[in-house]
């Protein structure tokens, strides 16, 4: 098993003729992900190697199937084309685009959530259920099947995470890039709660970086909610406060938000918390052992 | 991105909030000028991007036009916090009876914009927020709804009891709130929000905070940017799209990733070395990017030796790998450099670097210890 997305999900790409569409639809369709459709306005009819594009998501749903979407599209137009996408149908979208207002992340938060649909995003690397599905720009090779669930709100520190896990001889269930930014779809605890429910999951490994409270809060729902062993890693130790450190979300501000404070709620809640990604491995393997 | 007060106060004015007279000038003889035309008591302050300025005394109250012009002289030129002042705005001194705050952040908890209110105004919101939290009332607003009528009527109740002083705060509170979505805010504030003694509202301090993503909607805005304030390594990374911080050690770090960079940070000082800085190369890096990355790494004198940590995802290590051959073909470094690639494409990126003497190394702490020994090894 995995979570939001295995073998039975249709993906949508939007924005699959840009440069980061075409090539990473290229690359999902290689690692097995169903794509079926993509869609960019004033193009339909066209043939994306293989990929029949559509001017409309809700086209591509009815003529496709397609019952997840992910955007490619440029920050401007990213947070209109994940709520048409919402609006068409799919259960899930997965918005790669770095760079949304925060405003209209708002307004994109709010629709998908009176449509019961799943965002994940904005500014995040998408999802991969090892074997099955890649919904996202993530290396699929580095990936492997297995029982851990990865969330984390990084990029490359995710690739970085799962490639420590393969080193060390250990599969995931379904790996996710929540995103950096302030407002986002599908945070911590929405996805701990998933991994808990999923029967394909034994084990999660959160990663987290300073600025907010997110990590606090997972702390606090991990120790009331989550039986599976938890590991954690923090990234910013050595941030300095006041200063972004690039994620919008990521600042020290008004002396919350430290990394010192994630890790001890962590830590309280039972958490180990790894000092680097290269000792994750180890760690889950002692807590499996336990 | 920061906005000036007096920016963001014609902001305001444009929208009509009731706003003192005011002018900005760059030199004392205009200041009298503007005194003269304000008439009675102004206030001179100078307009740099850092807080406290009050207490580094770049505040000053004048009675009369020459006293205006001698504090404008005494500020302009002044050092605040490593910052020059450039520019003094001179503005109408209201008398002031009592003192509110009113303001909007962006709440990552409840997703949308959160109202604030406080009837502590003209001091500082965070030390009232640790001090006496519950003075402040908050109140979250529908980002799609907007803010209503009714909840800006009750965000003035909490502040005053007089009929006639709410009845000019509510509709503040509402325009401040249309200057935050319409600017794309991040934060708006009005502080202090002042009643004088004949019972008027004013908004006497006010500042916003501009979503840098969201500047393309506001060409006015983004050409309010004051470079002044900005290093000329902060300049060029922002005009390149790249995401730095300049930091104290002699490790320079060129990482793809904002939790990468700080991860890599974090593991230098683990092998016992000091990052010299966070920078964030982004998504894609043509060899404009590794460039101007390793140029604004290389202008910090304590910088002995460059680590390039390069995860491929949407970044391609073999297009980072030709980027780096072209950069340091077009100006070698004088610096070492320790290469780690790995990710999308990393077989050709490893064939690139092997072509021109170069290696990868295989692991994030691999590479990490060698460019800390290699700090360690030249001091």
């Amino acid at each position: 098993m995995s979570i939001y997305i295995d073998e039975r999900t249709r993906v949508c790409v939007q924005g699959i003729t840009g440069r980061d569409g075409s090539f990473h639809t290229g690359a999902m369709i290689e690692y097995g992900t169903h794509v079926v459709a993509g869609v960019t306005p004033g193009k339909g009819g066209q043939n994306r190697g293989g990929v029949p594009v559509f001017n409309t998501v809700r086209e591509a749903v009815d003529e496709t199937g397609a019952n997840a979407s992910i955007v490619f599209v440029p920050a401007r137009f990213a947070a209109d084309a994940a709520i048409e996408a919402a609006e068409a149908g799919v259960e899930l979208v997965v918005v790669i685009t770095e760079g949304v207002p925060t405003l209209d992340a708002m307004r994109l938060y709010r629709c998908t959530r009176e449509l019961g649909v799943r965002m994940i995003g904005p500014n995040c690397p998408g999802l991969i259920s090892p074997g099955k599905a890649k919904l996202g720009i993530m290396p699929g090779a580095i990936h492997t099947r297995g029982k851990v669930g990865v969330v984390s709100r990084s990029g490359t520190l995710t690739y970085e995470v799962v490639d420590s896990l393969r080193r060390g001889g250990i599969g995931q269930s379904t790996v996710i890039g929540i995103g950096g930014d302030p407002i986002i779809g599908t945070n911590f605890i929405d996805t701990l709660e998933a991994f808990e429910k999923d029967d394909g999951t034994s084990a999660i490994v959160l990663i987290g970086e300073i600025g907010g409270t997110d990590e606090e809060q997972a702390a606090q729902f991990i120790s009331e909610h989550v039986t599976k062993p938890v590991v954690g890693f923090i990234a910013g130790r050595t941030a300095p406060p006041g200063r972004r450190m690039g994620h919008a979300g990521a600042i020290i501000a008004g002396g919350k938000g430290t990394a010192e404070e994630k890790i001890k709620a962590l830590t309280d809640a039972g958490v180990p918390v790894a000092d680097r990604p290269s000792e994750i491995p180890g760690l889950l393997q002692a807590t499996l052992g336990r | 991105m920061k906005i000036h007060e007096y920016q963001a106060r014609s902001i305001l004015r444009g929208r009509g909030v009731p706003v003192p007279r005011f002018e900005v000038v760059d030199d004392p003889a205009e200041a009298r000028r503007v005194a003269e035309e304000i008439g009675g008591m102004v206030v001179v302050k100078a307009q740099v991007h850092v807080g406290g300025r009050g207490k580094a005394g770049g505040v000053k109250l004048a009675n009369t036009p020459e006293e205006a012009e001698r504090h404008a002289r005494d500020i302009l030129g002044m050092d605040i916090k490593g910052l020059t002042v450039r520019k003094v705005m001179v503005a109408h001194a209201v008398d002031i009876e009592r003192e509110y705050y009113v303001g909007i952040v962006v709440d990552r908890a409840t997703k949308g914009p959160v109202y604030m209110v406080s009837s502590e105004g003209g001091v500082d919101i965070e030390t009232v927020a640790a001090e006496t939290p519950e003075k402040i009332f908050k109140l979250p607003i529908d980002p799609v709804q907007g803010l209503t009528v009714a909840q800006a009527a009750e965000l003035a109740a909490h502040l005053d009891d007089r009929v006639e002083v709410v009845g000019q705060v509510a509709p503040v509170i509402i325009k401040l709130y249309n200057a935050f979505v319409q600017s794309d805010a991040s934060l708006a504030e009005i502080n202090p929000l002042v009643v004088s003694p004949d019972g008027k509202v004013w908004a006497v301090d006010a500042k916003m905070n501009i979503d840098d993503n969201a500047l393309f909607r506001h060409p006015d805005i983004a050409e309010m940017r004051d470079p002044s304030g900005e290093s000329e390594e902060l300049r060029k990374a922002r005009e390149m799209g790249l995401s730095f911080v300049k930091l104290d050690g002699n490790v320079g770090c060129c990482v793809n990733g904002a939790g990468l960079a700080m991860t890599t940070m974090d593991l230098i000082k683990y092998y016992g070395g000091e990052p010299a800085n966070f920078l964030d190369i982004g998504g894609s890096s043509s060899p404009e990017k590794v460039m101007t990355a390793f140029d604004i790494i290389t202008s910090d004198p304590n910088v002995r030796v460059i680590l390039l940590n390069i995860f491929g995802g949407i970044t391609r290590c073999d297009d980072v790998a030709e980027g780096l051959i072209e950069a340091l073909e077009a100006r070698p470094l004088s610096v070492p450099l320790v290469v780690r690639l790995t990710g999308t494409n990393e077989i050709r990126a490893r064939q690139i670097l092997a072509e021109h003497g170069m290696e990868s190394a295989q692991t994030m702490d691999e590479a990490v210890e060698k460019a800390v020994a290699m700090a360690g090894g030249q001091a």
